[in-house]
Parts: C-alpha cells; sequence; structure tokens
C-alpha cells in the first residue's frame, strides 16, 4: 500500500519540481498544452524557451525508455477502429486543452497551487468528464 | 545556469517525474478514471505531490522581484470561469478518458518512436491548430499569445 503511492508520490514531487525550476529560472508556467501549442502561433521572442522545455520531453522520455522501460507500456498493433479512436481522441485532447487555455499540468498542478479558481473549474471539470468517458466506455457501451 | 539550459532541465525533470509516476502508461491513466470498476486512486497522488511542491516552492520564488532570467512574472487571469474554459476542459476531459494520454505523457513517449503515439501527437497537434484558428475568427484572444497583436506596451520576453 505505501510503497504504490511512494513512485506516484516522488514523480508528483519532480513535476512540482520542474514547474518551481521554470517560474524561477525562466517565469513562465509549466503547462505542456500552452509551451507547446503556442509553437503553432509564434511570438518573436518567444520561442527558444518552447523548444527547449519540448526537447527535454522528449530527453526525459528517451532517458526513461533506457532507465525503466517499463515506464512505457509495449507498442501494440492497434486495429483501424483503435487507431481512429486515438486520433479523436488527440483531436479532443488538443483542441479542448488549448480552448480552455490548459491541461492537466497547467489547471491541474499549476493552477491549483496558486489557488486559481478558473483552474480548479477546470480540473473538477476535465476529471468529471473524464470519468464519465471512462464510465460510459467500460461498463455502458 | 542559462535561460535555454534551465528550459531543458525543465522539460526533462518534468518527463522523469511522469515515468516514474506511471502517468506514460495510458493503462493507469485509464484505471485512474475508472471509479466504477476497480479503482486504482494512485495517481491521485501524482497531482498530489507535485501540488505539495509546487505551492510550497512558489511563494518562495515570488519573493523575488523577478525571475533569474526573466523581465518579470507571468500575470494570469483572475477572472471567474467562462463557458470557452468550461467547454475546453470538458472536450479535453472526453479525450483523456478515450485515449488515456494528456499533453505531457504523449509527448514524452513520443520519445520511444511507438506508433500509437505517432497518431495520437500528431492529431493533437491538429487540436491544438483547430483551436486556435477558431479563436481567432471569433474574436476571442488565445491566452496573451495572439501572434500579429501585440498588446500595446508589451515588451518582447527575453
Amino acid at each position: 500500500m505505501t510503497s504504490s503511492i511512494l513512485l506516484p508520490l516522488l514523480g508528483g514531487a519532480l513535476i512540482g519540481l520542474s514547474a518551481s525550476l521554470l517560474l524561477l529560472a525562466n517565469g513562465r508556467v509549466a503547462g505542456i498544452s500552452g509551451v507547446v501549442g503556442s509553437l503553432l502561433a509564434p511570438v518573436r521572442g518567444d520561442v527558444a524557451w518552447r523548444v527547449l522545455f519540448f526537447a527535454g520531453l522528449l530527453a526525459g522520455g528517451l532517458l526513461l525508455s533506457w532507465l525503466r522501460p517499463g515506464s512505457f507500456p509495449a507498442p501494440s498493433a492497434p486495429n483501424a477502429g483503435g487507431l481512429w479512436l486515438l486520433a479523436g481522441a488527440g483531436l479532443l485532447v488538443g483542441f479542448g486543452s488549448r480552448l480552455g487555455n490548459g491541461c492537466t499540468s497547467g489547471h491541474g498542478v499549476c493552477g491549483i497551487s496558486r489557488g486559481s479558481v478558473r483552474s480548479i473549474a477546470a480540473t473538477l471539470t476535465f476529471m468529471a468528464t473524464g470519468v464519465l468517458t471512462v464510465f460510459l466506455v467500460r461498463h455502458v457501451l | 545556469m542559462r535561460p535555454s539550459l534551465s528550459a531543458f532541465l525543465s522539460g526533462l525533470i518534468f518527463a522523469l517525474g511522469l515515468g516514474l509516476a506511471g502517468m506514460t502508461d495510458p493503462a493507469n491513466v485509464l484505471g485512474f478514471l475508472d471509479i466504477a470498476g476497480d479503482w486504482d486512486y494512485r495517481l491521485a497522488f501524482v497531482m498530489g505531490g507535485a501540488i505539495a511542491v509546487h505551492a510550497a516552492l512558489r511563494p518562495l520564488i515570488h519573493q523575488r522581484a523577478q525571475p533569474l532570467f526573466a523581465a518579470k512574472f507571468p500575470s494570469l487571469p483572475a477572472s471567474k470561469p467562462d463557458s470557452k474554459l468550461l467547454v475546453g476542459a470538458a472536450l479535453f476531459g472526453v479525450g483523456w478518458g478515450l485515449g488515456g494520454y494528456c499533453p505531457g505523457p504523449a509527448l514524452t513517449s513520443l520519445a520511444t518512436g511507438a506508433f500509437p503515439l505517432l497518431v495520437f501527437v500528431p492529431a493533437m497537434f491538429a487540436g491544438f491548430y483547430l483551436a486556435q484558428v477558431l479563436q481567432a475568427r471569433i474574436g476571442v484572444g488565445a491566452g496573451s499569445q495572439r501572434p500579429g497583436t501585440p498588446r500595446v506596451g508589451a515588451t518582447p520576453a527575453p
């Protein structure tokens, strides 16, 4: 019981540390959808740190796949229906997080940490629709 | 340290945190969202741990007059939740529940080159783009980052 929450806690602490470093050094909020999504509408002088943060995420992914390959599930060969579902999911995640000005990291971690009412409302909303979606997919359909 | 190094390190630490926490396995995420099934409560501790650390460090950071490598700290909207925020968050949650990936874990997992991410991530970028186009079209600013319309007196970020 205790050991099963130790890694989630430690991983979460690292995420909080990362957000704190970005705020302290670069004066930026570590919301992934905002940091990376804004690269599609680049503003002069506001690109380099975003690209480097993105590169850091990818480098971290590479490091993880080397140190802890179990972090990533073995890639399966999804059928066509699975692929369309995945594409639809990606579209909704991208569209929704930009429209709502944040995702799990921006609203859920950084926003709640500063007690933002908007972020608390957004987090409760995406948690609720996420739970509802999984409920429908797994227990109703 | 330089601003480029700190941004890179921040992304790297973020990815390591996501991996250790189990967020890069969609099965964990869907198990967390499945409260009516065999609920996997562990991921609640990821957000808990992240909020605890950031909420503790944030006030210390804000004791400084400015960030190490930037002119000022971000000014964020203190307004009430509006329909755009809630509709966006609701759609994001549906996509999260369907695929088990939110943006951070998806980009971190992209490094493995696994096929599902080669579908999910381009679709996610298409979604980012569509939302920006829509917001430009209906005349609601995408945050404060709309290209071509700098606010009066706004200084470019260093």
